[in-house]
């Protein structure tokens, strides 16, 4: 276990520093077009081969992952943080306002979610720059991405309600806001620190969902869904296998988020 | 969300799921992508239905797809008046419908009522709608029928092609059918399985019945990567119409099953919003406005690519708003703007436009940008607009991409009008140009740059409008056509639409099936199916 345990760190580890490295290991950009050599297999110049439209397959997935691994911890960090301001404080104060975050979280539960992402997605701006966009489509993945991690935060902060420190801590006079934040959330950071986790995984899939529905990163900018575009009506591994590269990288990296994850629900257990 | 990640998965089982039907007896099988929407072949109006009208109905004339000349079918001779209101048919005797029915001049009549009647929103009787009153038909004999419209009808011979005819007395109602097959099952949402007519009026050269074949299995599949799998394991005998990709896919694997017709009626246009009341900045408003900008535009995409790279060489830059396939409406003397970012540069120059610094900026200084729309999914309209945004950033332009779901996209071309400029296609059915009133017409719903318009705004609109009323009003086709040219060249101009490519009618037939020759009219690859014969 601890072997793969470490072979995830390594595989992260170099995922991100590919991915840090990219203006140096693929100096003409993810949007350079060679319309000479366009669906070419991998050669000396374009190691995993240039896409339908003559862009360098490489270049384009070191630097779909960066925007994936760049974005996708900053939605999973808006997740969760919104996700202790209703579960977390539900939770904590009980009675009416647990009742109203639980029906909250339910009626966000019962969403169609992809319908309401494509409807979000519609009401952005169209001239927005591919930067913002992305910038914007992950802000709305962590938007709507709260109410798992809401739900379990809201019941771990209900047994801490009536633990013997917070009664003291009470009774002592202090105010309910410091309570909540010194004494409340730091018990709570293991439980964030795994939903944190969790997130990562769900929203790198979510806007590959999204890409591969054409509703993800646009066009130019290269994200892991839009990279796995290329793979629609791809009936046979053996035809171009280099085409499933950033597939194997997702998953890599998902079974790293996954194994590291494991770990530390081991340390919190 | 993860559970939105199974569409591999559901793929896998979908195909797990379908019946591998050994192909048997003389049947064929192939898809239907929607489910069809009624039997009734005057209340016909989405895809499925329409193939189903074609398989299964009777018409008076038809009009060959491959020639593109009208011929007779029930109708052995055809008499049009020279106002173009009255026609009169001579029957072919000896003709039953599918259930045993005599056929007559009274089905024709029942069939014309039945088109024409208001009640019934027949979207084919539309197209016979001149002008106020009553349409008269009168039975001259059981073989001989005259039918006598309010108002001129242009290419009314043609628009019979479209009219299956029912019979005025059979029980089975519109299941009673004069075409080469008759509807024996249908199970929705599944399949529908057709068997010959045993009471088929045409023959071969030798005398034999026609069809051929005994039946036609049609599955309703709207998936296209099952269609093309199942294509391919041998389930399928036809893909009527396929994308370049899955063209050269299969090409790739079976080159003797792939066919190339050439240039089909469908393009791809690219527009601008010049709706006036359009939620847009006033600047941009007068760039896309102003007809040296679209031209520049123009000029500065290089369609060619658009046709190598993004249709693998399966289509030919557009010229305008008919397909060299349109044979007779096609304007000869025109051809496509060619691909000249320096021209465009300098046609950007006399309108008060300069570069800066690798910026376009117009006459205020303003850097020069605009986002195109398309649908969401559509991956050959993606690639055109990244081709193009490359082009265009080589004068300075820049240009977004926005993928919007289709009720969105529709939503915001012709509701609150809040886009730059948008890339779709055009599915041409028809190719008379009367069927394009709805387009060219300033006052035209479908005037997509700036529909709706009270009176026309510019004068190459009014210019056009008139044009269009010309030839919607002479029934000398000659002249039609001189009115129509000047539409196509008037077009060319001021890009009003920017036709960017016509499409090539790709299909795959079977090599077990003998005697399809796919063309680039609809239905491209069974127009001739009662001649097809199976080999076992």
């Amino acid at each position: 276990m601890k072997l793969l345990r470490n072979a995830a760190w390594v595989c992260l580890a170099v995922v991100v520093i590919a991915s840090a490295a990219a203006p140096w290991l693929a100096p003409a950009g993810y949007a350079m077009q060679s319309r000479d050599s366009f669906a070419a297999p991998p050669s000396h110049e374009h190691w995993l081969g240039t896409d339908d439209l003559g862009r360098d397959r490489f270049a384009r997935l070191i630097y779909g992952t960066r925007i994936s691994l760049l974005l996708a911890p900053a939605a999973a960090l808006l997740s969760t943080l919104l996700a202790v301001l209703v579960g977390g404080l539900a939770g904590y104060m009980g009675g009416f306002w647990e009742k109203a975050a639980v029906g909250i979280n339910d009626l966000f539960l019962s969403l169609p979610w992809l319908f309401l992402l494509i409807t979000v997605r519609a009401m952005l701006p169209l001239d927005a720059s591919p930067l913002t966009s992305v910038a914007l489509t992950f802000l709305v993945l962590g938007l709507l991405g709260w109410t798992s991690a809401a739900r379990v935060l809201c019941a771990s902060a209900k047994t801490l309600r009536s633990s013997d420190f917070l009664r003291q801590a009470r009774a002592a006079g202090l105010p309910a806001s410091r309570l909540f934040w010194v004494h409340v959330v730091p018990n709570l950071r293991p439980v964030l620190a795994a939903q944190f986790w969790i997130s990562i995984p769900v929203f790198i899939l979510s806007e590959a969902n999204l890409s591969i529905l054409g509703l993800g990163v646009p066009e130019p900018m290269p994200s892991w869904g839009s990279l796995l575009r290329e793979l629609e009506g791809l009936v046979s591994f053996r035809e171009e296998p280099w085409k499933f590269v950033p597939l194997i990288v997702l998953v890599a990296v998902v079974t790293s988020f996954q194994l590291i994850l494991s770990d530390r629900e081991q340390v919190v257990a | 969300m993860s559970r939105i990640r199974v569409s591999a998965l559901t793929l896998a089982l979908l195909l797990a799921t379908l019946p591998i039907t050994a192909q048997s007896g003389n049947e064929i099988h192939f898809c239907l992508r929607s489910e069809p929407k009624t039997f009734n072949p005057l209340k016909v109006d989405d895809d499925a239905s329409l193939a189903v009208r074609y398989l299964t109905g009777g018409v008076l004339v038809r009009v060959n797809r491959k020639s593109q000349t009208v011929e007779g079918e029930l109708a052995d001779s055809w008499k049009l008046s020279k106002d173009a209101r009255q026609i009169t048919l001579k029957l072919r005797r000896n003709v039953r419908f599918s259930d045993g029915t005599p056929f007559s001049a009274e089905d024709v009549a029942f069939t014309v009522q039945r088109l024409m009647d208001p009640e019934l929103h027949s979207p084919t009787g539309d197209a016979f709608r001149s002008g106020p009153g009553q349409v008269v038909t009168k039975i001259i004999s059981p073989a001989e029928i005259s039918i006598t419209f309010p108002a001129p009808v242009i290419g009314l011979d043609r628009l019979l092609d479209q009219v299956a005819l029912m019979s005025a007395h059979s029980p089975k109602k519109e299941m009673a059918v004069l075409g080469p097959f008759m509807v024996a099952d249908y199970k929705a949402g599944a399949s529908l399985h057709m068997v010959r007519n045993p009471n088929y009026w045409k023959h071969d050269a030798q005398g034999h019945s026609l069809p051929y074949l005994d039946g036609i299995v049609l599955d309703i599949q709207s998936n296209r990567d099952v269609e093309l799998l199942r294509f391919q394991r041998g389930e399928l005998d036809l893909i009527n119409s396929l994308d370049s990709e899955y063209y050269e896919k299969l090409a790739s694997a079976s080159p003797g099953v792939v066919h190339d017709a050439g240039p089909s009626l469908d393009s791809e246009q690219m527009w601008f919003n010049e709706v006036a009341k359009a939620p847009i900045a006033d600047y941009k408003k007068a760039w896309f406005r102003s007809t040296t900008f679209r031209m520049a535009i123009s000029e500065a995409i290089n369609r060619e690519d658009l046709c190598r790279i993004v249709f693998r060489g399966h289509a030919r830059p557009a010229i305008g708003a008919i397909s060299p396939a349109n044979r007779f409406w096609f304007n000869s003397k025109l051809s496509a703007t060619p691909y000249n970012p320096d021209a465009a540069l300098k046609l950007l120059s006399s309108a008060g436009f300069y570069m800066d610094h690798g910026v376009l900026r117009d006459a205020q200084g303003r850097a020069v940008e605009f986002s195109i729309i398309t649908n969401s999914g559509s991956r050959s309209r993606e690639r055109m607009i990244v081709l193009m945004q490359q082009d265009l950033q080589r004068i300075g332009i820049k240009v977004s991409v926005a993928t919007l779901d289709f009720p969105a996209l529709i939503e915001r071309i012709t509701q609150t009008f809040d886009y730059d400029a948008a890339l779709l296609g055009l599915t041409n059915t028809d190719l008379d140009p009367d069927g394009q009133m709805n387009v060219w017409l300033s006052s035209a719903e479908n005037h997509q740059w700036n529909p709706q318009q009270k009176t026309p705004e510019t004068a190459w609109e009014g210019e056009i409008d008139e044009l269009m009323h010309a030839q919607a009003s002479n029934p000398d086709n000659a002249k039609r056509k001189k009115s129509f040219d000047r539409v196509q060249e008037i077009v060319l101009q001021q890009n009003p639409f920017l036709y960017l490519i016509t499409k090539n009618a790709l299909s795959a037939v079977s090599t077990r099936v003998r005697g399809a020759d796919p063309v680039a009219v609809n239905p491209q690859t069974y127009w001739n199916i009662e001649f097809w014969t199976v080999q076992k």
